[in-house]
């Protein structure tokens, strides 16, 4: 995984609340086995309206999705991930995400950082007034940042220490557990015998 | 001071705590299918690493597959290489694979408990959202991503922060007709579907004491609905007679030391919870959903609210797209709306005692004209139970269409969909948008209200329905 400092990018305002994993990318889009490709299904249904935020050319090549709370509910698909990464997402930015989207985001790279919903729609009325206009976000600071001057915003976003750590750094969790292994084993010799298996000794 | 249920089965997994990182939890079983697992087993296949426990993991084929024909090669071609890639990585990995067409597939999270792998005090995962199913068994069991399910895969563990416990205690029975659906989906209507978020819950109290093992997994299969991490209710009596004597459950000494274990997962009496909620059951009725969140439900005998009754700006906002999209206009009740396709199945409500239940309220009756009701068990052992039970001839003879096992039409992968701004009510979890087809619309509802519904044409209970046909001729 790359590391994630800072990015700046268009910003993108999607103004809905409960935006669920369906909606970013339908069930019929996940047959591939790949974890590439799937820009094409990424809000698939909203993409056939003309005033759908993303189909208007401000906003095609954003980078920072602004969206309303609960954010990522329903499936724990991570294709809604890679959706909105193939797509050339970066960070997604609500007042409140679910959980499994918030961790799957964290294990891919895609930074969801949580703002109050204040932010969210002071975010909302300048990026819909200057279409088009930038939105930076600072994982070493926790700061996100858009427009200049007396109008600027400026608030910190909450991402837990451990997922930003990662991220910083560009970890691969797998290769830290691993380095763990004699506290697996450990933990697996205390087993109690009568736990299930699928597969038993013949 | 005591522990809670949830803490009680957490602390028994920790593989390794530290401060500040999250703790290292043991996965007691890990479950497979076709949709989100080909990119994590391409992951260890890049790494060179192997499936840590192929003994604790199990896959079968039920998202993407169809239901009609199961036992000709799959139609569509990227639908059939994602089944193939399975198969390929169950037996490269050694991986236990109940594949279409063996008696052991199904959804998921229906074969898990029906084989007894799933256990109380157990930790389970698999790459589904409704994996809180299990913890109707009082297990921890949680949906992950696919990363994580690499990452379970080489590891037999996963890195999780501690949630905080909620308790949501629904005192209390629940009148004759109103179900275990039905009081999820009223408790969901009262939380909003993020209020949960952050919490293992344990429901608890008289209302879900009383409730059947079926019962109890619909409540816990909807926990991820109002965003809660996982869902879990203590094992009692009721658990151990459902366990006991499945394929994959302890014998002997074994069961023995295992009921012995499973009688201390209980909350202890001075345990706190961070947040606790109270229902009463007795006053729940039939309750159906008018929007496109789980959380946007009403009793059936109410109507289709307004933007104006919400006060919060986004829940207006919610509202207005939510009755756009479903065609619905403020004011009209809910028994005057008209169905399409009635859809009984799914992780939620596709078990036997589901399809039992339907059938007592079809029999002898006929599907509307116009309306098409779908009845797809929820694995292939429920779909052999009811032909035993003669229910497949209670539906056919009904006009209705009796399918093969999968999740089919609660989320519209395979070929079971709604055709743009059809209508359904399903027994299923989710009425998000395009959920059970691009622009289909669908109304959440229990068992018996979907059978009376497939009757009526309009959304109804049983109570709604004329003298059967049984008899006249």
């Amino acid at each position: 995984m790359d590391a994630f400092t800072t990015h700046t990018g268009v910003g993108v305002p999607l103004r809905r609340s409960n935006v669920d994993t369906d909606q970013i990318i339908p069930a019929v889009y996940l047959k591939r086995v790949t974890r590439t490709g799937f820009e094409d299904g990424l809000f698939a249904a909203w993409r056939n309206d003309p005033d759908f935020v993303l189909n208007r050319s401000a906003y095609a090549a954003g980078s920072v999705l602004v969206a309303g709370p609960d954010f990522g509910t329903g499936s724990s698909r991570e294709h809604a991930v890679w959706a909105l990464q193939n797509y050339g997402f970066k960070a997604v930015i609500s007042a409140r995400f679910a959980d499994i989207f918030r961790g799957n985001a964290g294990k891919a790279g895609l930074l969801a950082a949580e703002v109050d919903d204040k932010v969210v729609q002071r975010l909302w009325e300048h990026l819909e007034a200057n279409p088009g206009a930038s939105v930076t976000v600072d994982l070493t600071s926790r700061t996100v940042r858009a427009g200049e001057g007396e109008e600027a915003i400026v608030d910190s976003f909450d991402i837990d220490d451990y997922t930003r750590w990662r991220l910083l750094e560009g970890l691969d969790d797998i290769g830290i557990t691993l380095g763990h292994d004699a506290d697996i084993a450990a933990y697996e010799a205390g087993r109690p015998a009568w736990k299930p298996a699928t597969q038993h000794a013949r | 001071m005591g522990r809670t249920l949830a803490e009680k089965v957490w602390d028994e997994h920790v593989v390794r705590s530290a401060q500040g990182e999250p703790d290292l939890l043991y996965i007691d079983l890990h479950l497979i299918h076709e949709v989100t697992s080909p990119q994590a087993f391409e992951g260890l296949r890049l790494a060179g690493r192997e499936v840590r426990r192929p003994d604790l993991t199990l896959a079968t084929e039920d998202h993407n597959v169809p239901t009609l024909d199961w036992d000709k090669p799959i139609a569509d071609p990227v639908s059939r290489t994602q089944v193939d890639t399975l198969r390929r990585n169950a037996g490269e990995f050694g991986v236990r694979l109940h594949p279409l067409g063996d008696v052991e597939q199904g959804i998921v999270h229906v074969v898990g408990p029906q084989l007894g792998l799933t256990q109380p005090g157990m930790t389970i995962v698999c790459g589904d959202s409704h994996t809180s199913t299990h913890g109707a068994f009082g297990a921890i069991a949680f949906g992950i991503g696919t990363s994580e399910v690499e990452h379970v895969l080489a590891t037999q563990t996963l890195m999780q922060a501690k949630p905080k416990t909620m308790s949501v205690t629904i005192d209390g029975s629940l009148p004759a007709g109103v179900t275990a659906k039905d009081m999820v989906l009223t408790l969901i209507a009262h939380t909003g579907t993020g209020g949960g978020q952050g919490y293992i819950v344990e429901y608890r109290g008289q209302a879900i004491e009383e409730l059947s093992m079926e019962g109890r997994m619909t409540v816990c299969n909807m926990s991820i609905e109002w965003g809660a991490k996982a869902g879990l209710i203590a094992p009692d009596e009721t658990t151990f007679a459902y366990i006991e004597g499945r394929p994959e459950a302890p014998r002997g000494a074994d069961w023995e030391a295992a009921v012995a274990h499973w009688r201390t997962l209980v909350t202890d009496d001075d345990a706190t919870f961070d947040k606790e909620i109270v229902l009463d059951a007795s006053t729940m009725t039939p309750f159906v959903t008018w929007g496109t969140n789980p959380g946007q439900g009403v009793p059936l005998g109410g109507t289709v609210p307004a933007p104006e009754d919400f006060e919060e700006p986004n829940a207006r906002v919610a509202t207005e797209k939510a009755l756009e999209y479903m065609g619905l206009t403020a004011g009209t009740p809910m028994r005057d709306i008209r169905v399409d396709t009635v859809f009984v199945g799914s992780c939620t409500n596709g078990r036997i005692e589901d399809l039992r239940l339907a059938a007592e309220v079809i029999r002898g009756h006929r599907v509307a004209a116009g309306t098409r009701l779908l009845v797809v068990p929820g694995s292939v052992r429920v779909r052999l139970q009811a032909e035993e039970e003669g229910l497949d001839l209670v539906f056919k003879e009904a006009g209705a269409e009796w399918r093969g096992a999968g999740c089919s039409m609660c989320l519209g992968m395979n070929p079971d969909q709604l055709a743009p701004q059809e209508r359904s009510a399903s027994t299923s979890n989710r009425n998000f948008e395009g959920r059970q087809g691009k622009g289909g619309r669908t109304h959440l509802v229990s068992v018996p209200v979907a059978a009376a519904t497939a009757v009526r044409g309009t959304l109804s209970s049983p109570a709604d329905l004329g003298p059967t046909t049984e008899g006249d001729d």
